[in-house]
């Protein structure tokens, strides 16, 4: 299994734990990632408010890169995904389209190369009984919201899962020994990068989130979007102060919550670089795993 | 608002209803039949000054100018929450998105700070290929009269090696300042 491996920016820095995750877990399940030379930003969320043009574009330089490989590209960042989705889709609708686009990269491409979700590519291309094969340290006891946000599964058109209660993280969490929790939040944005632009709108929908997986009674938040994570670990003490709140929440991204389960060092996952501190959950499964290996 | 005869305004209104049709690529804002689901489900409902139904009644009315001048199409995430349970289909966010590039091309920005900031970003990415998210980040301050908003974050970033203090220039032989280029010989405004 090889696949074209889209970073994008963000997790070469405020992600950087996504795209370290990411790579030992492919590399666990014997997933192969090619890493697109000198690939370039996708316009995230800038582009598509600014010209439609540009925004189908950029991304279109880099399924060109895969396709010359003949290879589909994996995408960790959700906001990625959509927006090289799209071009996908719009390139594949009309030959004047492809035509269009091929003009303003200067390369070939032809809607051959697809755009695809890592999440999407882990858990129906590598599959749940693989993955469960593949554990070591069932992550028992932990419960776990998924937060997937709003663009991995939005639009539905694009979606290789529900929008409105998708379930492909709650399965993968199982499948990791975790105990996924219902909420009503899987889908609800996170404010985007209006928490950096316009914080007092950023805010508030930030910590209606965090107050609605504290209800849900949940260790931990699971995500699949750099921002999302900035916004739900990051900005949480900022959220809180705000409202006088302290939520204590631990936001994992899927892929690190991944490695945990199949036996990979938390510091090797990037686990450390969180803003809220983790430690208490690792050492609550390191815990629960000796005891379940001394009975 | 003004008093306005709408007979006038809705004659407008074609006409304004297939530029916006045109420039979405295909969005039929008429479609709408004003039952609010895009509102009710909207997370930034609550901080615009009109709601995503009203825009789209303006729309039908023929009252462009004031949707172009509302916060709601900067405020938008595009999270697509209301096209995504739009009963008659209609893409909202991309009304949206499509009235933001025809206000800017007009020069009305009702929140300048979310202007600013998509700008850099788009500078950040022509300049280096990729988005420099530190010099970004000052970029935002210094334009938004806002020199010390998250400074507080600034030292762990860094520690935490989330932050790189140079940016990182792609080797791609000039193609995405081509990109670029190319976009606005096609009459793009970037």
């Amino acid at each position: 299994m090889k696949y074209a491996y889209y970073p994008g920016c963000s997790l070469s820095s405020t992600g950087i734990e996504y795209d370290m995750s990411t790579r030992k877990v492919a590399k666990a399940l014997g997933v192969e990632l090619w890493e697109i030379p000198e690939w370039n930003c996708c316009g995230a969320s800038s582009a598509h408010l600014t010209d439609h043009l540009l925004a189908l574009a950029l991304p279109a330089r880099n399924l060109a890169i895969a396709e010359e490989q003949g290879l589909d590209m994996a995408i960790p960042c959700a906001a990625c995904y959509v927006r090289t989705k799209a071009t996908e889709v719009e390139v594949k609708s009309s030959e004047e389209m492809q035509k269009t686009i091929s003009e303003v990269i200067e390369r070939k491409y032809t809607g051959q190369s697809r755009a695809r979700a890592l999440l999407d590519v882990f858990v129906n291309d590598v599959g749940l009984d693989s993955i469960n094969a593949l554990v070591h340290k069932p992550l028992k006891g932990l419960k776990v919201v998924s937060y997937y946000g709003c663009l991995l599964v939005r639009p539905p058109k694009y979606g290789f899962d529900d929008p409105e209660d998708p379930q492909s993280m709650d399965k993968l969490v199982e499948a990791l020994g975790a105990t996924p929790v219902d909420w009503a939040f899987k889908t609800e944005c996170c404010s985007g990068a209006h928490a950096i632009a316009k914080s007092e709108v950023g805010l508030p929908m930030i910590e209606k989130i965090l107050a609605a997986a504290k209800e849900s009674g949940a260790d931990c938040i699971a995500t699949a979007c750099p921002l999302c994570m900035c916004n739900l670990d990051m900005r949480q003490g900022q959220a809180g102060s705000k409202f006088g709140r302290s939520y204590n929440l631990p936001v994992f991204y899927f892929t690190e919550l991944m490695g945990i389960a199949l036996g990979i060092k938390p510091e090797e996952l990037g686990v450390n670089k969180h803003f809220v501190d983790a430690s208490g959950i690792i050492k609550k499964l390191n815990e629960a795993e000796g005891r379940r290996e001394t009975a | 608002m003004e008093k306005i005869e709408l007979t006038k305004a809705l004659a407008q209104g074609q006409q304004m209803l297939a530029e916006v049709t045109h420039e979405s690529g295909g969005v039929r804002a008429s479609k709408c039949y004003q039952c609010g689901k895009c509102s009710a489900g909207c997370p930034v409902a609550f901080a615009m000054d009109k709601t995503p139904r009203e825009i789209m009644r303006l729309l039908q009315l023929g009252l462009m100018e004031e949707a172009l001048k509302s916060h709601t199409i900067w405020l938008c995430a595009s999270c697509d929450t209301c096209s995504t349970r739009c009963p008659r289909e209609v893409d909202i966010a991309k009304v949206m998105e499509t009235l933001r590039i025809i206000a800017k091309k007009k020069g009305y920005v009702a929140e300048k700070k979310l202007d600013q900031f998509h700008d850099l970003f788009l500078k950040s990415v022509e300049r280096n290929g990729r988005v420099y998210e530190m010099g970004l980040v000052l970029g935002r301050n210094i334009l938004g009269m806002q020199p010390f908003k998250d400074v507080e974050l600034s030292p762990a970033m860094l520690l935490k090696g989330k932050l790189a203090l140079l940016p990182h220039t792609i080797k791609d032989n000039g193609e995405v300042k081509k990109i670029f280029a190319n976009v606005r010989k096609r009459g793009g405004k970037v």
